[in-house]
């Protein structure tokens, strides 16, 4: 069966050979405009005045356009309507988008773009968590409070106390394929658009809004990108609409993609956190009661973080029972970019809050972290007479807890207490360099908590020869999903892989869909595609049963044919069959995830579908002189129920990990005290390169199968693997704490600054 | 002007070349080879890689900070050029897609391209040769696994690029908006005539003027074809090396004699941009923060300059002034700088926040003598510490003469304070700036007692 077969990825041969299509490569007409934006100098203020001249008479300007020249709204925002396309009066921040060009060339645009003679009347931005709280700058009227129990109480009466505090940085997604659009002007006020997005649906839609016409008057194709991380789930908006209005304006194609550094100024990245904690606590490091307090830099505009912070919230348990608990979240207004999704959504940053407060129990206790960890886990075996400490903040049960069996196999696999040992010697014998080693686990919910979201659909046809076409509503940004969707298809017919051919996504062949995004892709649209792959195959079926006066049990369909009692077809035999007898060999497919129900106000229900599990065990050292650092070994396990593409799902671990330990590592964002990004290319903002992956690098599935009906029993696994990176903040913790008897409090992202810092706190 | 190359086998020639079009953009928009990318147009992503083949052999280079008349008389193999022309894929291609090598696939046609340079140059170093090539999908883990699988794969016969003859180098209208001097005795005339054009060298940098600032360059003189520069020379006075020598090359004459400086500049930038950028340019340039300058004032270096027919030579920290200002006259330019024979004390330490592919934020290169237990010489030279590359003069005064120990050592850090007063910007804050300077005397002590101070050193 395709499914479970590490097959390549779908359009691994185009990679390699530099066929593959993206937005940019797409041969245009002749006439096609570029544009570009022209930005705010200003992180806050009042636009007084924009002289274009200069901008209108540059070399191939073609249009200039301002908020005043746009026919219908001024809109971009996937959420409010906060988000203007163009600025009318207020600016909000350094970067936002004031006028746009278009031009005969990119360059031509760009150039233009700086010419602008802007005029803004500067007030005082709001940058800082402290000023925001100050003038209660902020989105929703106060903070969303999760919790239960009596926290006071259970902290003051538990044997230990304990209180910090924690910078989680925010972190650029650096898709390396910057955001990009093609809009394609049609008769009757048509508009077709190539985006480079995860979210068809809301470029269709906010491009319809933007024309003045129905959803059903614009189509919207994307093929694949190249990487999105969540970045190019809202963020995609102002170049679809824009192409869309100059296309309309002008009647020629238009095509827009962003310059790195204009990409990094403009689009928003993942939301960075301070997190305040006090929490109570036992002798054998159990927290009895825990209070969280999360402060959120969303930027200037609504965007997803709503969302974002409730999942930090619901992920600030990670695998943890945490008896008598509260968790407090500041969505907070800043004149900064727009803080969106990333990978994760929020859920990494409330996880890391509670894996410091373990490092810093086990520092009190002085423990190995793991002991803390281990005696903190969410239990769903208890023995007569205990109670079972199973149930999360937010009262949804944990049901398959296998993070005792995972750690104790990954412990042994990973051969941690004899490294553990080993470490410790080490740091004894050696002056200069130290090591630390730390395992975190991961405890990560799948489905959208916007639970309408939860739902895909899928359109299959069976052509006269057997092959199949197949369409659905996620979108390939690298993480294999038209591969592992196509395996499903090919698993349902029992046929070869290679039949069955998935084109770009349309909104004109599967409408009203969601973000590929919450790792949903495979579980939702491989669902909907098996529905429709059904449809497609019962009515084949009952046709043969008809014929050879059979049961539906006896047609089966295995390698490339369908065999009935006394006979064997090959598919395509079938699929002409079917047509010659006016069997329709078209179905469309829907899914909708069962057992969701979730109150975001009160905090309560079940959000998640099920959770995804992993262990990882870091070890680096760190040079005490400089604060420079090295993962040398990382050993992962993780969950992905069973596996529909062990190849493509190791890859999403080993992928996830490196972009997780990057974000905690070097990946620094830097904004001055004007509010201007100051790390806004690659020269400056630091993700991982090919010699910081970990030079051994073990990464194993966990064996058994989903508890929930998913498809084929999988589990998600776009974003849970990033989290496995803290693992590599917690081993740097170990070994800044091996320096010195005081607490070492590494903040993040612990760049070699950083933990030079921690080891002068550490050794007091 | 006009030049001529080879593009995946065949012979293109092009009339009228404007010096500032980039590879990458004549490639995609001219030529509609778009498996090229454009990840980052500054030469740190890697995704825009292309082979060039000239008489030294085949390189990586970043097509985004490539001006076309760079590749005059030379041969560019992109990455759809990499599979044989019968459609066979080429061994690094074949193992990409077995390994699960590509993710989104947007960096993967720079990766095949790199991987392909390295495999036909027999380099099995993958993390020095990728370092320059950013992925952000797969962890690079697979990426390494299909480099390593697809090493000791014949090398198919297509790659080996042979070049093309150039055109003419000196424009004969001197006007010309661009000119390519094949000789020494005629760019420093041209020059002379011409103080306020810009000189390219690799175009590491001035490609960014162009693709970023969008600044106009004005007359240009391209100096890759200029004998003259090239070259690395043992003399009376010791290594001479030729302003156009690339890091790439440098790298490889000290290795053997400096070996910590060859460390160093094996972290300058990227294979790409090592194969682009040359040390006079990283002189000229001028910038505080460059990495080859406070190695080479640290071995004493002597610069080498010439305008028109005349010629003068200085110490090479004397060459820089002040932030963005050295001692150049209009139309004079870097001809050579030379490395004194010596005992070798150099260790050269760079401070960065990614190991690979990152701008110091600190580099510290330090050379110390020590003769019966006493230190005779000092050259202590710090990068990123002030608006120049910039000896410690007040530490290394507090070095010179006293026993060679921890205490000295000790009282020379201290003295360090009095000697730079750096800034804080997004790379460090001015306070770990002079912590780490000092800790690095400090490192090279340790080092000079045995002591492990390199986690490069750390096995698993």
């Amino acid at each position: 069966m395709s499914v479970t077969k590490p097959l390549p990825h779908d359009a691994a041969r185009l990679h390699v050979t530099g066929e593959a299509r993206y937005v940019d490569d797409i041969p245009t007409p002749k006439g096609t405009l570029h544009l570009a934006f022209g930005l705010s100098s200003a992180a806050a203020g009042t636009l007084k005045s924009m002289d274009l001249a200069d901008v209108q008479a540059a070399p191939g300007v073609v249009a200039v356009m301002t908020a005043a020249d746009l026919p219908f709204a001024n809109d971009v925002s996937p959420s409010i309507h906060d988000e203007p396309l163009l600025a009318t009066d207020k600016v909000h921040y350094v970067g936002q988008p004031l006028f746009l060009v278009a031009a005969t060339s990119h360059l031509a645009a760009r150039k233009a773009a700086r010419l602008g003679k802007v005029q803004i009347s500067e007030t005082k931005p709001i940058l800082d968590i402290e000023d925001a709280l100050a003038q209660n700058s902020r989105f929703e009227d106060g903070p969303r409070i999760y919790g239960r129990g009596d926290v006071e109480a259970a902290i003051a009466s538990a044997p230990h106390q304990i209180s910090g505090q924690l910078v989680v940085g925010g972190q650029e997604h650096f898709y390396l394929e910057g955001q990009a659009a093609l809009a394609l002007p049609q008769e009757g006020g048509d508009m077709v658009v190539m985006s480079s997005t995860q979210h068809p649906t809301e470029i269709q839609h906010k491009v319809a809004e933007a024309l003045g016409q129905p959803m059903h008057s614009v189509r919207v194709e994307t093929r694949r990108m190249g990487g999105g991380f969540g970045g190019k789930e809202s963020q995609g908006n102002a170049l679809a609409v824009a192409c869309a209005v100059v296309a309309r304006e002008t009647g020629r194609p238009c095509r827009m993609r962003y310059d790195r550094d204009d990409d990094m100024i403009i689009t928003g990245k993942r939301h960075d956190f301070r997190i305040d904690y006090s929490v109570g606590f036992d002798d054998k490091g159990a927290i009895q009661g825990i209070d969280f307090t999360h402060y959120t830099r969303c930027g200037w505009a609504q965007d997803l973080s709503l969302p974002v912070a409730d999942r930090a919230m619901l992920h600030a348990d990670n695998a943890y029972y945490l008896p008598a608990v509260r968790i407090t979240s500041h969505r907070l207004k800043t004149n900064m970019q727009s803080a969106t999704a990333f990978r994760g959504f929020g859920g990494p940053q409330g996880m890391l809050g509670v894996e410091r407060v373990m490092d810093h129990i086990a520092m009190h206790l002085g423990w190995d972290p793991l002991r803390v960890r281990k005696n903190n886990l969410y239990n769903t075996k208890a023995s007569t007479g205990q109670q079972n400490r199973n149930t999360t903040p937010y009262g949804q049960k944990v049901e398959d807890f296998i993070l005792p069996e995972m750690i104790d196999e990954l412990v042994a696999t990973s051969d941690y207490e004899k490294r553990r040992a080993a470490v410790a010697v080490w740091n004894s014998e050696n002056l200069v360099l130290k090591r630390g080693i730390a395992l975190t686990p991961v405890k990560f919910g799948i489905s959208f908590t916007l639970t309408h979201l939860n739902q895909a659909g899928a359109l299959v046809h069976v052509y006269q020869d057997g092959s199949i076409h197949l369409n659905h509503g996620g979108t390939e940004m690298g993480q294999g999903l038209f591969q592992k969707v196509a395996q499903v298809a090919a698993a349902r017919f029992g046929v070869d892989v290679g039949q069955v051919k998935i084109t770009a996504t349309d909104t004109g062949k599967v409408p009203n869909t969601s973000a590929t995004a919450a790792s949903s892709g495979s579980d939702l649209n491989g669902m909907a595609v098996k529905a429709a792959c059904d449809t497609i195959r019962s009515r084949m079926a009952d046709l043969l049963t008809e014929r050879h006066q059979c049961d539906r049990t006896d047609v089966i369909f295995k390698n490339g044919q369908v065999e009935v009692v006394d006979a064997t077809y090959t598919f395509e035999e079938v699929a002409q069959m079917a047509y010659f007898a006016r069997i329709s060999l078209s179905a469309t497919g829907f899914y909708k995830t069962p057992k969701l129900q979730w109150d975001r106000i009160k905090g309560k229900g079940r959000p998640f579908f099920y959770f995804a599990y992993g262990v990882a065990v870091t070890e680096v050292v760190i040079d005490t002189l400089t604060g420079e650092n090295r993962i040398l070994r990382a050993d992962i396990l993780h969950d992905v129920g069973a596996s529909l593409n062990p190849g493509l799902d190791i890859g999403q671990i080993e992928g996830g990990y490196v972009q997780g330990s990057g974000w905690l590592t070097t990946e620094e964002l830097v904004w001055d005290e004007r509010g201007k990004l100051r790390t806004h290319a690659p020269s400056t903002y630091k993700i991982p390169a090919c010699s910081d992956r970990p030079e051994i690098f073990n990464v194993a599935l966990w064996d058994d199968q989903n508890r929930e009906e998913t498809i084929y029993r999988s589990k998600a696994v776009g974003e849970p693997p990033l989290m496995l990176g803290i693992s590599a903040y917690a081993a740097l913790c170990d070994a800044v704490q091996a320096c010195g008897g005081h607490y070492a409090d590494l903040q993040t992202p612990a760049t070699a600054e950083a933990v030079f810092a921690a080891i002068q706190r550490a050794r007091g | 002007m006009d030049i001529a190359f080879r593009l995946n086998g065949e012979t293109v020639a092009l009339r009228d070349v404007a010096p500032t079009v980039t590879l990458l953009d004549w490639l995609r928009e001219e030529r509609g080879l778009t498996g090229t990318k454009e990840g980052c147009n500054e030469g740190d992503c890697g995704a825009c890689s292309v082979m060039v083949t000239d008489h030294s052999g085949a390189r990586a280079l970043n097509a985004c900070i490539l001006f076309l008349p760079q590749l005059n008389g030379k041969a560019v193999r992109t990455v759809e050029g990499v599979a044989a022309p019968d459609g066979t894929l080429h061994p690094v291609q074949r193992a990409m897609i077995d390994h699960h090598g590509s993710q989104c696939g947007f960096c993967t046609p720079g990766f095949i391209v790199s991987m392909a340079t390295a495999h036909l140059n027999g380099a099995t170093d993958h993390d020095v040769q990728l370092a320059g090539n950013l992925c952000r999908c797969t962890g690079y883990a697979p990426i390494i696994r299909a480099a390593e699988a697809a090493a000791d794969q014949p090398i198919p016969e297509h790659m080996r690029d042979r070049s093309v003859s150039a055109t003419e180098g000196l424009a004969a209208e001197l006007d010309a908006p661009w000119v390519q001097p094949v000789d020494t005795d005629a760019l420093a005339t041209w020059y002379a005539n011409h103080p306020d054009a810009t000189l390219i060298a690799g175009a590491t940098d001035v490609g960014l003027w162009v693709t970023k600032e969008f600044r106009d360059l004005g007359h240009v003189a391209f100096l890759n074809r200029c004998a003259g520069l090239r070259g690395i020379n043992e003399t009376d006075d010791g290594l001479r090396i030729g302003a156009m020598t690339t890091l790439t090359e440098l790298e490889a004459a000290v290795a053997p004699l400096y070996p910590s400086f060859a460390k160093l500049i094996r972290r300058y930038g990227s294979v790409q941009v090592r194969n682009a950028a040359t040390i006079g340019g990283n002189i000229a340039n001028g910038s505080p923060i460059g990495d080859g300058p406070p190695a080479l004032i640290a071995l004493g270096a002597t610069l080498h300059l010439r305008h028109d027919q005349t010629r003068r030579s200085m110490p090479l920290e004397a060459f820089f002034l002040d932030y963005g200002k050295q001692d150049r006259r209009p139309g004079e330019f870097v001809e050579a700088v030379t490395i004194p024979d010596q005992t070798n004390r150099l260790r050269c330490y760079k401070l960065s926040k990614r190991f690979d592919q990152d701008i110091s934020a600190v580099c510290g290169c330090l050379s110390i003598t020590v003769e019966d237990g006493a230190v005779s010489i000092a050259r202590l030279v710090y990068g990123g510490m002030a608006g120049t590359p910039k000896r410690a003069q007040k530490a290394e005064a507090a070095l010179i003469g006293t026993a060679w120990s921890e205490t000295s050592v000790r009282a020379a850090m201290a003295a360090l304070c009095d000697d730079f007063e750096p800034l804080s910007d997004m790379r460090a804050s001015a306070s770990y700036r002079l912590q780490t300077a000092q800790n690095m005397l400090l490192r090279y002590w340790y080092a000079d007692q045995d002591t492990h101070v390199s986690a490069l050193e750390v096995s698993p």
